[in-house]
């Protein structure tokens, strides 16, 4: 056994200290480069053929019903005898629904970000930190769940005592666009809380300490040079945060009532997630290259979100330097 | 620097992340519901194994000693898409060399497939016309599908009429204090648009995108859900998965059971037919087989597995 393994061990050793070690080194180099292109392809690959297929499926609906059919008219009927395609609501719906819940989840996730990064102690940190980060892995179902639980019976009762005697009003048993908000505005918090963390980290302590040396209380520090300091960090976060609510689409299809209406408060409401979400599985025809184009029109407008992003981040950059 | 550096590939990284997430949110969402319905079809194959006794291995060996073989084309009716799936995954189970074709483009276009031959069987989720007929389509019914409209516990109102049903569906009636009950608003839900059940409702009682709704949901366990947690709630969903979390309206007085939907009396309930062209015995033997299945054990534990009420 043991003459074996030497004897294999030979030829093994001779190759690395022989004449072939050249040969052999470039091809283990060529086949490493070779692969680690294939790893970084895998990603390219994927988003070209997402963008390819999402373009190829959702652009016949637009020649077929018309971009102006689509877009702005009101009426979302695709199984009628006269079919009806207009997204306008629900255009409406998620641009309405996002801003609503980042006006309130970026307040409180910058106010966290501030607290846990200048003001608390470490014990403190200690426990809202692991919160945090645990709120960000909750899956998204679950905080549909507990919204449908919790927030719609709250929503109910208020809807009841409010349109009591409204002869017009249809009552949706809580599901409604407030419910929704609340849900996306608690989804976004860990991403908002994490960037501005770091942002905040990021400003150099020459400037607080500067601030402070000069007299200014710890108050004022933060308002008038931390956050100042951070705020192409506090931005990426608020864009991140719109990224996230505007693509979420199983929580809020619990709670939202999924009806196309227009995105009043009380209104039982469908997000352009949820809207491909919840016909996707019996649709056909026309009604389904229509949920392709809703798709592209999420699409558009997550692309949008990124490129703002890019531009802010090297805007940014250039500032810092 | 460096921090920052990092900071912007981290926030870059994930807005690659935010990006093909929210992309794939969708398409992983449709995945899922067609891998639910493929379970749903799949199921009464697999439950349907283990009950298997003796007596049916005798019967598939018979079959198999007829050697039946070809292609059985399937078309029509959307609505009938699971029973179809179901049923010609079993029998191509069952007769190795028999393959079955189910498509769904609509009951009248599967009627139409069926005269102009282009389909062996037409399925069809309403009554066949007098035209229809005229025209040699033979009405075979192969099972019913019922719709309870079910009521939160809290409802005194338990019996509704068709009327009263439509009236509240579009939106005329929003109170069940004007059908007699406590004041309490009513919450209309519903399903989405192309669900089957939603197109029989709507189609039995010609409210055809008529319907008010305050709540699209898209599947039947959540319609229970929403109704069963919410008072004043009013929804429909297939018959055979209502359970004591709700309660179960009278329409016109008459109780949704099988019994009565089967006597024609629950007036929320269609056949679905699969119409031959001329009688079953003109057809071939394969087709013949196939409606013999249809009617056998087997065939009716499939019927009922997709939620559907055997014929006798």
């Amino acid at each position: 056994m043991k003459n074996k393994k030497e004897e294999k061990a030979m030829p093994v050793s001779s190759t690395i200290h022989g004449g072939m070690n050249h040969k052999a080194a470039d091809k283990v180099e060529k086949i490493a480069h070779g692969i680690f292109i294939t790893c970084a392809f895998v990603a390219v690959l994927a988003v070209v053929s997402i963008s390819l297929y999402m373009i190829i499926n959702g652009v016949p609906a637009i020649f077929k019903v018309g971009l102006k059919e689509i877009l702005f008219s009101t009426v979302w009927k695709p199984t009628a005898t006269e079919p009806s395609f207009g997204i306008a609501y629900v255009i409406l719906t998620s641009i309405v629904g996002t801003f609503a819940a980042i006006l309130i989840g970026v307040p409180i996730g910058v106010g966290t970000a501030v607290f846990l990064t200048e003001i608390a102690n470490k014990k403190v940190a200690a426990i809202i930190t692991p919160a945090v980060e645990l709120l960000a892995g909750i899956p998204s179902v679950v905080y549909g769940l507990l919204g449908l639980l919790i927030l719609n019976p709250l929503m109910y009762k208020l809807e009841m005592y409010l349109f009591k005697d409204s002869p017009t009003h249809i009552f949706t048993g809580g599901a409604n666009l407030i419910s929704a908000v609340l849900v996306l505005a608690i989804m976004i918090l860990p991403t908002v809380i994490s960037i501005s963390s770091s942002a905040l980290r990021a400003v150099p302590a020459s400037l607080k300490n500067a601030s402070l040396a000069v007299g200014a209380t710890k108050i004022q520090t933060i308002t008038k040079v931390l956050l100042p300091a951070a705020k192409s960090g506090i931005v990426t976060a608020i864009i991140l945060g719109i990224g996230r609510a505007i693509g979420e689409a199983m929580a809020i299809s619990l709670v939202s009532g999924s009806v196309v209406n227009i995105p009043l408060p009380f209104n039982s409401v469908r997000f352009l997630t949820t809207a491909i979400v919840s016909e996707m599985s019996y649709s056909q025809g026309t009604h389904r290259q229509v949920l392709f184009t809703i798709g592209l029109v999420l699409f558009v407008f997550i692309m949008i979100i990124n490129l703002s992003l890019n531009k802010i981040l090297k805007k940014g950059g250039k500032v810092e330097r | 620097m460096m921090i920052s550096k990092f900071m912007k590939k981290a926030a870059v990284m994930a807005c690659c992340v935010a990006l093909i997430g929210g992309v794939l949110t969708g398409c992983g969402k449709s995945d899922d519901s067609k891998d639910a319905n493929n379970s749903n079809t799949g199921n009464p194959g697999v439950t349907n194994e283990p009950t298997k006794s003796e007596d049916n291995k005798q019967e598939d060996n018979k079959q198999e000693d007829k050697k039946l073989s070809g292609t059985i084309t399937l078309i029509g009716s959307t609505s009938m898409e699971k029973l179809s799936n179901a049923v010609a995954e079993d029998f191509m189970n069952k007769n190795g060399n028999v393959t079955v074709t189910p498509e769904f483009v609509g009951s009248g276009a599967g009627i139409e497939a069926v005269l102009n031959g282009t389909a062996d069987i037409g399925n069809s989720s309403r009554n066949l016309k007098d035209a229809e007929k005229e025209a040699g389509a033979v009405e075979n019914i192969v099972a019913i599908d019922g719709i309870a409209v079910v009521l939160d516990k809290s409802n005194t109102v338990t019996n509704l009429t068709k009327d009263q049903l439509i009236g509240i569906y579009t939106g005329t009636i929003r109170n069940w204090s004007e059908l007699g009950g406590n004041d309490q608003p009513i919450v209309v839900i519903g399903r989405e648009a192309g669900s089957g059940t939603r197109g029989a409702f709507e189609e039995i009682l010609k409210v055809e995108d008529q319907c008010v709704y305050a709540n699209e949901l898209d599947n039947t366990g959540a319609v229970m859900a929403k109704v069963a947690s919410t008072a004043g709630a009013i929804g429909y969903v297939s018959l055979d998965v209502v359970d004591d979390s709700v309660i179960v309206a009278d329409l016109d007085g008459v109780a949704a059971t099988a019994e009565n939907i089967k006597a024609g009396n629950y007036f929320l309930s269609r056949p679905f037919v699969m119409a031959t062209k001329g009688e079953i015995s003109e057809q071939s033997e394969l087709i013949q087989a196939f409606f013999e299945y249809m009617k056998s054990e087997d065939g009716k534990a499939i019927i009922e597995a997709v939620g559907l009420i055997t014929v006798d």
